[in-house]
This record gives C-alpha cells, sequence and structure tokens, in this order.
C-alpha cells in the first residue's frame, strides 16, 4: 500500500505564488520576492562587472584590428643602384615608434623580364619594377642574408634556404619570402606595403611567418583583420 | 578541545616559574612577599608576544586554522623529495621580490628597455646580483618545477582525489613558462628580440587560431612598441596574480587533502587480537 502511493508521481505544484498561501501575493504572481531580489542582484554585479572587463578587453584587443601596414612610400635610393642580376641590401622603417627594433633590412634588384615570370596576380597588369625582397625568413621569422655567389637566401636559425625568386630552396620554410610595393618615381625607387606570395608568386595579404599559402593548407591560416 | 588539537607550541606556552623566581622577588618586593612593580613589569614584558597573538586570535579565529594547516600529520616515510613544492613556491617568491626591485629601476620603453636594464645591470648598486638572481631564479624555479612534478607523478600522488591539484599544478606550469617567455623580451637586446620573434611566430603557426594568437601577443600585425609593455604587463601583474592565486588554490587542497605515503610504503596489517576475534 505504501509502495503504490510513493510511485504516483506527487500533484504538480502551482506555479503561481497566491496558490502556495504566500502574503500578499499577486494574482497571477509566479515568481517570488527572494528570487526577483536574487536574480536583481545578480544582474546587477553582472552589468557592474561587464561595465569594466568589457571595455579592458577591448583595450588590450584593439591593437589587433589596427592596420599595421600604413600606406607609406620609403625611398630607398637613385634607380641606377639597381640592377637585374644582385640583390642590394637597404634598411627600411617598418614602425618608426620603436628605434632600431622598427627597422628592417630589405633586398632590392631590378626585374628582369627575361627570368623573372610576371606573377599571377599581375595578369593584364604591369608587373612590378622593382623585386624588393623581405629579410623576414618564412619559417619563423629569423632574418635570412643573402649570398651573391650561389645566389640563394640563406636563413642562420634553422637553415631554410630561397632561390634567387626567393622561392624555398630548401629547408623548413613554409612558402617564398615576403616581398614588397616597388615603384620608381622621379628616377627614385619607393618602396610600399609589404605583401606575401605563395609558391606561384601569387600575391597575399601579409602573413606572419609559418602561415602556409598552397594547397589545403592556406585555409588553416586565415588572414588577418590587421593586414 | 585540548585533546583533539595539538598543543601549543613552545613558545607560546608561559614559561613555568623558575625556582629562584620566589626568592628574587622577595628581594625586589615589599618585605611581607607581595611583588613589587618590577615584578610585574618583567612578567608582563614576558607575556606580551602571546598577548599579541591572544589578541590577533581572538579576532580572526586564525589559530585553529593554522594549526589544522602547519600542525597536520604527514604520512609515515615522507621524505626530502615532498619538499620540492615548497622550494618551488620559495623560488616564485624570490623572483616575485626580485622583479619587484627590478621594475624600480626598468624602464619597458622599446628606445630605453636595452639602457634601463644594462644600467641595472652596470650602475645600480648590487644591480648585477639582483638582475642576476631573478635571470637564474627563473631557470631554476623551472627546474624545481619539473622535479616536483616529477615527484607527484612518480609517487602517485595525482591519483583520486588529489586530481584537481595535479591540474592547477599543469595550469601553474603553463603560466610559469609563459612568464619564461615574456620575462625574454624584456632585456631587449639582440636575443631576447629575436627570440621572442620566433616564440611569437611559433603561435602564429597554430592553425587559424595562430594568426590571431601571434597579433594579440605582439598587440598588433607587426612587432611595435605596444609589444614590449604587453609583455611587461603580462609578465609583472596578469601572471603573477594568478600564479599566486593558483598557489594560493593549490595549497589550500594540500592542507585539505594532505600529502601521499611514498609508494613502498604497504598499508600495516594490524595482527588481530583473540578478544577481537
Amino acid at each position: 500500500m505504501a509502495d503504490k502511493q510513493s510511485k504516483q508521481t506527487p500533484p504538480r505544484k502551482s506555479r503561481y505564488t497566491a496558490d502556495h498561501g504566500m502574503a500578499g501575493a499577486f494574482e497571477g504572481e509566479t515568481v517570488t520576492r527572494r528570487r526577483f531580489m536574487t536574480g536583481g542582484a545578480l544582474a546587477a554585479g553582472g552589468i557592474a562587472s561587464a561595465a569594466f572587463a568589457l571595455p579592458a578587453l577591448g583595450f588590450a584587443l584593439a591593437p589587433m584590428f589596427k592596420d599595421a601596414t600604413p600606406d607609406r612610400w620609403q625611398d630607398v635610393g637613385p634607380e641606377s643602384d639597381f640592377n637585374p642580376t644582385t640583390y642590394v641590401p637597404r634598411v627600411v622603417n617598418t614602425d618608426p615608434g620603436v628605434g632600431e627594433a622598427g627597422k628592417a633590412t630589405i633586398y632590392v634588384r631590378k626585374f628582369d623580364p627575361e627570368s623573372d615570370k610576371p606573377s599571377p596576380s599581375d595578369q593584364g597588369k604591369d608587373p612590378i619594377p622593382y623585386v624588393v625582397v623581405s629579410t623576414r625568413c618564412a619559417h619563423l621569422g629569423c632574418p635570412v642574408r643573402y649570398y651573391q655567389a650561389p645566389k640563394r637566401f640563406v636563413c642562420p636559425c634553422h637553415g631554410g634556404i630561397y632561390d634567387f625568386q626567393g622561392k624555398v630552396a630548401g629547408g623548413p620554410p613554409v612558402r617564398p619570402l615576403d616581398r614588397f610595393d616597388a615603384r620608381a618615381s622621379n628616377g627614385r625607387v619607393e618602396v610600399g606595403e609589404r605583401f606575401s606570395v605563395n609558391s606561384e608568386l601569387r600575391r597575399f595579404s601579409p602573413r606572419d611567418p609559418s602561415n602556409h599559402l598552397d594547397g589545403l593548407w592556406q585555409y588553416l591560416y586565415p588572414s588577418r583583420p590587421s593586414t | 578541545m585540548s585533546k583533539l588539537t595539538p598543543p601549543l607550541p613552545k613558545f607560546l606556552r608561559p614559561a613555568p616559574p623558575r625556582p629562584s623566581e620566589k626568592e628574587r622577588s622577595s628581594d625586589n618586593g615589599e618585605p611581607n612577599g607581595k611583588p613589587g612593580r618590577a615584578d610585574k613589569l618583567r612578567e608582563s614584558a614576558g607575556e606580551g608576544g602571546a598577548q599579541v597573538v591572544g589578541w590577533l586570535d581572538e579576532r580572526t579565529g586564525a589559530s585553529p586554522f593554522l594549526r589544522g594547516a602547519l600542525y597536520r600529520k604527514v604520512p609515515k616515510g615522507t621524505n626530502w623529495f615532498y619538499t620540492l613544492g615548497s622550494a618551488t613556491m620559495f623560488a616564485f617568491v624570490s623572483q616575485a621580490v626580485t622583479g619587484v626591485f627590478l621594475a624600480m629601476y626598468y624602464n619597458p620603453d622599446a628606445t630605453r628597455a636595452y639602457e634601463s636594464a644594462s644600467h641595472i645591470t652596470n650602475e645600480v648598486f648590487l644591480g648585477e646580483l639582483v638582475r642576476g638572481m631573478h635571470k637564474w631564479g627563473s631557470t631554476v624555479m623551472i627546474v624545481l618545477l619539473f622535479l616536483h612534478m616529477a615527484r607527484t607523478f612518480v609517487f602517485g600522488a595525482y591519483k583520486y582525489p588529489r586530481e584537481l591539484n595535479w591540474v592547477i599544478g599543469v595550469v601553474l606550469l603553463v603560466l610559469t613558462l609563459a612568464m619564461g617567455l615574456t620575462g625574454y623580451l624584456l632585456p631587449f637586446d639582440q636575443r631576447s628580440y629575436w627570440a621572442t620573434i620566433v616564440a611569437v611566430n611559433l603561435n602564429a603557426s597554430a592553425p587559424l587560431i595562430g594568426p590571431f594568437l601571434a597579433d594579440f601577443l605582439r598587440g598588433g600585425g607587426e612587432f611595435s612598441a605596444t609589444t614590449i609593455t604587453r609583455f611587461y604587463a603580462l609578465h609583472m601583474l596578469l601572471i603573477p596574480g594568478l600564479i599566486a592565486a593558483l598557489i594560493g588554490a593549490h595549497l589550500y587542497l594540500v592542507a585539505k587533502l594532505g600529502t601521499t605515503a611514498p609508494p613502498w610504503l604497504r598499508a600495516e596489517k594490524k595482527e588481530l587480537t583473540k578478544e577481537e576475534i
């Protein structure tokens, strides 16, 4: 007998506070005042926390959305300084605010219509008249150095090797060396924005070293808001 | 109560009267044997320490808690390997103290950081020592941390009910390595600069989140003035705060759950007497 009773489901409690005999309950009220105050206190605390946490978070994340490569053209010397057969090192300012750390070495040579195939991105356009190669290794960002005799770029950190085009010739790098925009203006060579290239020298937005740009791998390394 | 809790440590117990006490007091006191003013002063001076402790204890109720934490029972076979955790914590405290004093001279500006660091080493009194302790202490802390972790693993001390403490310890390990990474940039010489470039690009190599992670660490698409201040803030405020809080949780669990006996000790089997059977 007792077992039978316990198996029966207990009668559903009414959701109206008035049915529970609460003093001063309103008609149709379902939320007790204690519950309402608890919720109100939690909501007030949540709003107060969000009021300082969200601006602080935005403050910390904001630089990620700032354009890292402002449109600037830097003079690197007269056109007569550069030829198509060898690279000439030049120093440019990538970030004027940080002294030595904001300077970067680049290698500049004239575009050679015979040996340089135009990039697939240049279809129907004139190719960039100067090949400006970044010294930032596409493996982990160490500075590469150009050697004229083998016509290779060599990275001292993990042995990455690039050919005269800046394409990977050996070692761990995942894509060719980055390049910079270049133009000739009044007999001077000017260097502009950085861009990344894949193994066909197709142009991409500037990527971090170690980010692939070929095959299926490229979809694992999306473009960033800062570039 | 007094039977359940261990007795007060010796230095908190009132000293028993010395055999010569009575004679001396009669020397200083009144002829009828009542204690004099000098005796009363001497007596209250002796109890000063106990009175301060008593005052604090009455208002905080700390003594049962402290007694539980400091006089807790440890298992048989507890040995020197059990001190590795305390040693790691001591290394952290040493890093915190030397770091606070280094911050008095260090300047996290990209154009000033290197000069201020070499100023600490070459010109500030004992600067070389304090900077050296901070630099080598970081290595010591990581070595001790791994030894402590190895002890916990080999002794099986991560098992039920201490899994949560293992997880907290792993988070502490990651945070300590993050301290090493962020601190490495701060001298801002060639080595720190290029090591940080490589370390940030290693983060960039993570699929999908990598590029964003690298931008977050650098504070932008390129290494900039923001990067070093950002690493500095992480290194001296955010990560140490988290480490200190988690060490507190780690210690609480150690005190709450107790430590484990070494695995080579077996539970003692008591021979039952005839009456018990």
